[in-house]
């Protein structure tokens, strides 16, 4: 799609919607949003990009293989599973570390949850992506 | 490395069984036990008793012997690493089958030496024939399987007990139960496929298409006695009723005349053994049929007997085969000239196939008829049925060894060649043997047949064998077979006429039926295929939504659903203006003539719905509703502007326009009704509260959604995620694979 509009959009757009994506992720925990969604507004950015500049512009603005982010992302999700049968719990059991808590606050919490959110948005991003390069590609 | 690996495995298994023979030959089984899945009542349950113990020393030694000879033999093959495994992977699932005790292990293994003789039989995959051989030899024995799972599941059930060795106590309540005909045909149609029993014996001789080894190891000594085993495990349980008797004594007689028969019309010399086989089997069927110990002693006996000669046979016709180029048995002679040492070691297992003395197939020969002369019922026909059996045998086993290894003329044009001795020294083993364990048959009679007959019987007896048994009927019997043997082998080329004459005559064979049977079902399911995958998308709709709509309105009528109207609250303004909307946009996407068109029409049903939801404050689906109906959009309007029109895309005529509406229209309103019935129902918020009470607390999180998500149901979106991953996977392949019809190039 040849459109000097669109793809002048596009490139603002791209970055606003991939770091909207991320804040989507890492909130999801506690408010509206998720690695679920966050993937699908980050793939939404990225295909805007391409409908504007082509396939060969998408690949090199995710730099790897689409496929690679799927597998990394299944892989993700499969080692937050399998991080606690380590510890004797059952697959995907939830493993937190809280940084900097207090009696009040429990301060900054990371845990395997948020890692398996994150395995759910490369797939979802990677699948979607990668979609959309290949038709684009082939069709 | 595989053969090495192979070679080990099945040595160490062979010393394992041997290590065991003082303990079960002193009357007390080895067993293991561990819980596999309690709750079903299947167990890891093993048990080696006298009869597991003879067919596991049979599976390892001769597993030993044919894994080397397979190294001589497929040496130079490219293939062989693969041969080795699969011989042990085979090896392996039939050490299984003969050891388990649980009637549910035992299958899973009886299905495993089904797969891996596909896999054997096929091997070499290139040749149409042997691809046929094993498609066919995988459907036979596994619809046979089939019919044994649920044979075995009805006999635990009847029984109470998964435990082959605690079935035997039950044998009165199975033998009198009512179901008890059923069963035993379920648990005969296995074992009869799988040993080749009359009418399923056809596969067998087909099977021949795989290698000589394989030949020698699956199809004469082990596999094709997994129904032998099966049989004869079970005749303490089962056995005993006129039931039993004639339909094995039927069986086993027919397959053994009719297979002896077959085999003297041949001239390959591989497929007249796989004939004799095939006699092996009947006549062990035929003697399964009673449960009187003579009958036992033979059929073990001769099973022994049957393994030693038959697989130094199948291996030597293997050596023949390389050495010479051929397997018909009218161009070969003399053989003893240049392959001294497998003419000699063939003519000594032949011998003893002929049952003739000082061989170990004298004395099976001789309790073969020493147990039909005592079988109760028709002594005459059955020992009418040995005797022209082995008659035929000795027919064979006569024409083989003074016609092709010792005497006759060869007419090939090469020279024949000995083979390596890795290639002789197995069958010279067997067959040397047969000779030895013939001349001093006490060893074998006391640690070997004799606890496997106490494995059969259930019951203590004691065995000792002699080759000498004095002047009686069974001599007699023998000796009119030897000669009726020699007679048929000077006339060989008449009797082979005048069976072929007859085999004409027949109405049908089992390979007919067999092909029949393949040729029809492929054609019924290419029609019913035809019918059902048009390739048309409109087409399948059609046929989900009316299947929807007639099962779905059917089961309401006969339920007689009612609704109770009077809590539906009223609609707000906010959503019925969303809702007509979407059904504005819907009336677009039925009507309009462009697709684009009928994409933003369905894009604005898809976003109606997400707002939806977010006025009932499900944030978190009603963006991901959005996301995804955004996303779908783009995707959809990427590939559906790009392809052709198709022809009669948008106008299915004015009746089909009717017909589509219908369907349409008929689906929506049960949908509505049945949406309004799941939300009349009082909704059990147990779970609503389980997850309000333990997001925070136990896993830290506010978002309700999410946490079900990543954290209380992972497991089931680690499924979806899969799910998503591997249908991005095959879109991305099948993308790639049109574009590039020549297959990938890097």
């Amino acid at each position: 799609m040849n459109s000097l509009i669109l793809s002048t959009i596009s490139r603002l757009l791209v970055g606003l919607m991939l770091l909207f994506s991320l804040y989507l992720l890492w909130r999801g925990h506690n408010e509206p949003g998720g690695g679920f969604i966050g993937g699908l507004v980050a793939a939404a950015g990225i295909i805007v990009y391409g409908l504007a500049e082509g396939p060969a512009l998408m690949r090199s603005l995710i730099r790897v293989d689409p496929r690679t982010l799927v597998l990394i992302g299944l892989l993700l999700a499969m080692v937050s599973g399998i991080l606690p049968l380590l510890q004797n719990n059952a697959f995907l059991t939830g493993m937190w570390v809280f940084i900097g808590a207090t009696e009040t606050d429990k301060g900054l919490a990371l845990g395997t949850p948020l890692l398996f959110d994150i395995g759910v948005y490369l797939v979802v991003v990677g699948g979607v992506s990668g979609m959309v390069i290949a038709m684009e590609e082939e069709l | 490395m595989a053969f090495a690996f192979a070679l080990i495995t099945a040595g160490v298994f062979l010393y394992g069984y041997s290590s065991l023979i003082p303990l079960v030959a002193s009357g007390s089984p080895w067993v293991f036990h561990a819980e596999w899945v309690p709750r079903l009542g299947i167990d890891l349950a093993f048990r080696v008793d006298g009869l597991t113990l003879m067919f596991g020393l049979l599976i390892s030694g001769i597993g030993v012997l044919v894994v080397t000879y397979s190294y001589g033999y497929f040496k130079h093959h490219n293939s062989h690493a693969r041969l080795q495994w699969l011989l042990l992977a085979f090896m392996l699932a039939m050490l299984g089958l003969v050891s388990a005790d649980n009637v549910i292990l035992l299958f899973v293994f009886w299905e495993l030496t089904t797969i891996t003789s596909f896999l054997l039989v096929g091997f070499d995959y290139e040749n149409k024939k042997a691809r046929g051989a094993a498609l066919q030899a995988l459907l036979v024995t596994g619809g046979g399987g089939l019919a044994l799972l649920v044979g075995l599941i009805m006999l635990a059930d009847v029984s109470g007990t998964y435990l082959l060795s605690e079935m035997i106590e039950q044998s009165a309540v199975l033998t009198q139960h009512e179901q008890y005909p059923i069963i035993l045909a379920l648990i005969l149609l296995g074992a009869f496929t799988k040993s080749a029993q009359f009418p399923f014996h056809f596969w067998l001789p087909n099977a021949m298409a795989a290698p000589s080894p394989v030949s020698a190891y699956l199809h004469s000594a082990t596999m094709v006695k997994a129904g032998i085993y099966l049989m004869m495990r079970l005749q303490p349980s089962l056995g005993g009723t006129d039931l039993w008797f004639y339909t094995l004594s039927i069986a086993g007689g027919i397959t053994a005349v009719w297979s002896s028969m077959m085999a003297l019309r041949q001239s390959d010399m591989k497929l007249m053994l796989a004939w004799t086989t095939v006699m092996a089997l009947g006549t062990l069927t035929l003697f399964l049929s009673s449960d009187l110990r003579i009958a036992a002693v033979a059929a073990v006996t001769f099973l022994l007997v049957h393994a030693f000669y038959k697989c130094a046979l199948f291996l030597a016709v293997g050596n023949i085969d390389k050495g010479t180029g051929t397997r018909d048995f009218h161009q070969l002679g003399s053989l003893v000239k240049h392959m001294p040492v497998t003419a000699i070691v063939a003519s000594l297992a032949a011998l003893s196939m002929a049952g003739l003395p000082p061989f170990l197939g004298f004395i099976g020969k001789e309790l073969k008829y020493e147990a039909a002369l005592s079988l109760a019922g028709q002594p005459w026909l059955i020992v009418g049925a040995a005797v022209a059996a082995n008659a035929m045998m000795v027919a064979i086993a006569v024409t083989f060894v003074f016609r092709v290894f010792l005497g006759g003329k060869s007419t090939i044009d090469r020279t024949p060649v000995e083979v390596s001795v890795l290639m002789w020294g197995g069958p010279a083993l067997l067959a040397i043997a047969g000779l030895v364990t013939g001349v001093f048959p006490s060893f074998i009679s006391s640690y070997v047949i004799e606890p496997a007959v106490v494995g059969i019987l259930a019951s203590p007896t004691e065995v000792s064998l002699y080759l000498w048994h004095g002047v009686n009927a069974p001599l007699v019997l023998s000796i009119i077979t030897v000669v009726l043997g020699v007679i048929m082998c000077l006339k060989l080329d008449r009797v082979s006429t005048g069976i072929n004459k007859l085999v004409e005559k027949l109405p049908t064979t089992g390979d007919v039926a067999y092909e029949w049977c393949i040729t029809h079902t492929k054609l019924v399911a290419s029609r019913v295929t035809d019918q059902l995958q048009t390739g048309s998308l409109s087409h399948y709709l059609t046929i989900i939504f009316s299947v929807f709509l007639v099962a779905a309105s059917t089961t309401m009528v006969f339920q007689s659903v009612q609704l109770d109207l009077s809590n539906v609250t009223r609609i707000s303004p906010l959503l019925a203006i969303i809702v007509a909307l979407m059904i504005g946009a819907s009336l677009v996407v039925a009507v309009s003539g462009s697709r684009l068109l009928s994409i933003c029409g369905l894009g604005i049903v898809g976003s109606g719905i997400a707002v939806i939801f977010l006025i009932f404050g499900a944030i978190d689906v009603a963006i991901t509703q959005l996301m995804v109906e955004t996303l779908f959009v783009v995707l959809i309007a990427t590939v559906l502007v790009k392809l052709p029109r198709f022809p009669g895309e948008q106008h299915p005529g004015t009746a089909g326009s009717f017909r589509d509406a219908a369907i349409a229209i008929g689906a929506g309103i049960v949908m509505m009704i049945l949406t309004l019935g799941v939300s009349l129902a009082p909704l059990d918020m147990g779970v609503t509260q389980f997850f309000e009470q333990n997001s925070l607390a136990k896993a830290y999180g506010r978002n309700i959604v999410n946490v079900i998500l990543v954290d209380f149901r992972a497991l089931d979106t680690l499924g979806e995620v899969a799910v998503v991953a591997t249908a991005a996977m095959a879109v991305i392949a099948l993308l790639k694979v049109r574009a590039h019809p020549q297959g990938p190039t890097s």
